[in-house]
């Protein structure tokens, strides 16, 4: 981080100011979110911390507020800000995950696609063609329906991650796996992946050790836009009620809470855990954009 | 022409087989059967025979084409949650959704083709950027969460409009509609703005940036040296050719605001598809959550087909390319 501080490097950055509020913004949200255990007033976690009575508590600068509870609390008593940061946690974990699965996956099919072409080229390509076609929030919604008719407990807290990122990633892949199959296709034509062809090493050590190095830009500018993008479709499945469960909630799950006492003028639990979420995503969004048109302006990431 | 379609019609056929064997694959190996079927600890030959007298001992093939068969003779299937065919569920269901996508597609070009316009007229004027900040955030906020805010500040807040249901409709046949009375009107209003917003940021991008290139061709700029006013140059000769492609795009998210209205019809309690799916999840029915994907996928593939069609008809270079 301190590197990132010095003014040199932020002038060689030349990043627009919003950018850089924006980039203060991610940070401080995930820092928050990282150091959740320290930070946080209350251990959101612990059933034996809340209790009833002190259940639908306004946040701290209301009239009725109390000031142990600085945001307030939910309908069981538990201190909102802890929730929120430990939420956070869970949907940047389950959010980061997943981009890191789709991107494994996508850039190992996208290698060999390039690499090889033909058949083994068409298949991959045309299952990701018909992937694609489906909006990724119903893909995500049929795995974690599959998930919960084979494994019945597929809904609890140690289990349900997993699941998330599953079905959040068999969507996402395609998009790296494009990328880096046109990247590996261009990086296969040029002398030095001939000559070490030549040379005669095996196909794997060329791809992994001579070609990957090459196309990996363009992935971690897609994977910056992703993160957002998965965040929201963890956040959007939890709300749905097949993500995190109320036990151990994401930031969606505490949204979905909150949304059942809307009705009776609670507003605080559904609002600031949605607050929470889209400068979180709006933060990464706007970071993303520019990294993407400023790397590389030919990229246009489909939404 | 012919040629075009017949092409475009056996490529929609193939993808629904695809996504037919899809659906029965979940709605034959996801969970046994059986198991379900026969009473506890029942013995091994009555199992069996079960499974004979269902036919699930035959081959995949056979089954597949059985599965099939039933499909187009409309039998889905009867709900594990219900008990009822998933078919009647699915028609019921129908034309509440069918009535949101309607309202959402028709609010989204309603706003969006103006503001794309607008922005692309003025690009560095401070309506534009304004228009441009809040799309960025409007990309960033999920569905619920604007429908969530709305609830608040419409329903609860101010109390002008309902918050769930449908209100009142009409039975026209085995149609029920909203759009006639006052009630169904007003309930309508909220989920369809929470939908609408959902794509209105991507036709007022796209509309936005078509209209930037079609100002900058030649055509245009003779136009301008002629002397012809500029309300006629930019209404009657650009936007209609930037609006090409708006349709294309119009016409494809109508099967994405389908699988959208998921997430808003849960906000809203909206008693249509969307919401029958989501409770098919939670609960694991699988008849229920494969019908839906076949009927899903049907309706993305009659468009998709629809608007390839459409197209070759609209743009006669199409046409000369591909036939």
């Amino acid at each position: 981080m301190n590197t990132l501080a010095s003014p040199n490097l932020i002038m060689r950055i030349g990043a627009p100011i919003s950018v850089m509020l924006a980039a203060l913004l991610a940070l401080v949200i995930v820092g928050c979110a990282l150091l959740a255990g320290w930070l946080a007033p209350y251990d959101p976690t612990d059933l034996s911390t809340f209790e009833l009575i002190n259940a639908e508590i306004p946040p701290a600068f209301t009239a009725d507020g109390d000031s142990r509870f600085l945001l307030g609390t939910d309908n069981q008593g538990r201190d909102l800000l802890s929730a929120m940061m430990y939420g956070a946690r869970v949907s940047i974990a389950i959010g980061g995950g997943a981009v890191l699965l789709a991107a494994s996956i996508g850039v190992f099919l996208g290698l060999i696609a390039g690499y090889f072409g033909g058949r083994i080229d068409a298949l991959i390509m045309r299952i990701g063609d018909v992937i694609l076609s489906f909006p990724t929030i119903l893909l995500a919604l049929l795995v974690s329906g599959i998930a919960r008719a084979l494994f019945p407990q597929a809904g609890t807290a140690e289990w349900a991650p997993l699941i998330l990122i599953c079905a959040i990633a068999i969507h996402e892949w395609v998009q790296y796996a494009r990328t880096v199959r046109a990247a590996t296709m261009v990086e296969t034509a040029k002398d030095y992946v001939k000559a070490v062809k030549v040379i005669g090493l095996p196909g794997r050590r060329i791809m992994l050790r001579h070609i990957l190095p090459n196309v990996m830009g363009p992935v971690l500018v897609i994977a910056t836009i992703n993160l957002a993008a998965a965040v929201l479709t963890e956040a959007t499945l939890s709300f749905l009620g097949v993500g995190m469960p109320p036990t151990y909630p994401s930031l969606g799950t505490l949204i979905r809470i909150g949304n059942e006492f809307v009705f009776s003028g609670i507003w605080w639990i559904a609002l600031f855990p949605a607050l929470t979420l889209v400068l979180l995503v709006l933060a990464v969004n706007v970071v993303g954009d520019w990294l993407r048109d400023r790397f590389n302006p030919k990229l246009r990431v489909k939404r | 022409m012919f040629k075009v379609i017949l092409s475009r019609i056996g490529q929609a056929a193939l993808v629904m087989l695809v996504v037919s064997a899809v659906s029965f694959v979940m709605f034959r190996y996801v969970g046994d059967p059986v198991a379900s079927m026969s009473r506890e600890n029942a013995p091994i030959e009555e199992k069996q025979a079960l499974r004979r007298s269902l036919g699930l001992d035959q081959s995949f093939v056979v089954q597949y084409g059985g599965f099939l068969k039933r499909t187009l003779s409309g039998d889905l299937g009867i709900s594990y949650r219900n008990q009822r065919p998933v078919t009647e569920l699915i028609a019921e269901r129908l034309p509440a959704t069918m009535e949101l996508v309607i309202v959402a597609t028709f609010l989204s070009l309603a706003l969006g083709i103006p503001l794309g316009v607008l922005c692309a007229l003025r690009p560095s004027g401070a309506a534009a950027r304004l228009v441009q900040a809040v799309s960025l955030i409007g990309i960033s906020t999920p569905t619920f969460v604007t429908g969530i805010v709305l609830i608040l500040v419409f329903a609860v807040t101010l109390g002008w409009l309902p918050s769930f249901g449908r209100g009142q409709v009409v039975e026209i046949g085995w149609w029920s509609t909203g759009f006639l009375t006052w009630s169904g009107l007003k309930s309508l209003i909220l989920p369809g703005i929470t939908l609408a917003l959902y794509q209105l940021t991507l036709i007022m991008r796209l509309v936005r940036s078509e209209m930037i290139d079609v100002l900058s061709t030649d055509y245009i700029r003779f136009a301008k040296a002629r002397g012809l006013p500029m309300r006629y140059i930019h209404f009657r000769l650009a936007l209609r050719n930037a609006l090409m492609p708006v349709i294309t795009v119009t016409g494809l998210q109508i099967g994405s605001l389908i699988a959208f209205a998921i997430v808003t019809e849960t906000v809203f309690q909206w008693p249509g598809m969307g919401l029958l799916f989501i409770q098919a999840v939670s609960f694991a029915d699988i008849p229920v959550m494969a019908a839906y994907l076949l009927f899903v996928g049907l309706l993305f593939v009659i468009i998709n087909t629809i608007v390839d069609i459409l197209y070759a008809v609209v743009d006669p270079r199409l046409r000369a390319r591909s036939a």
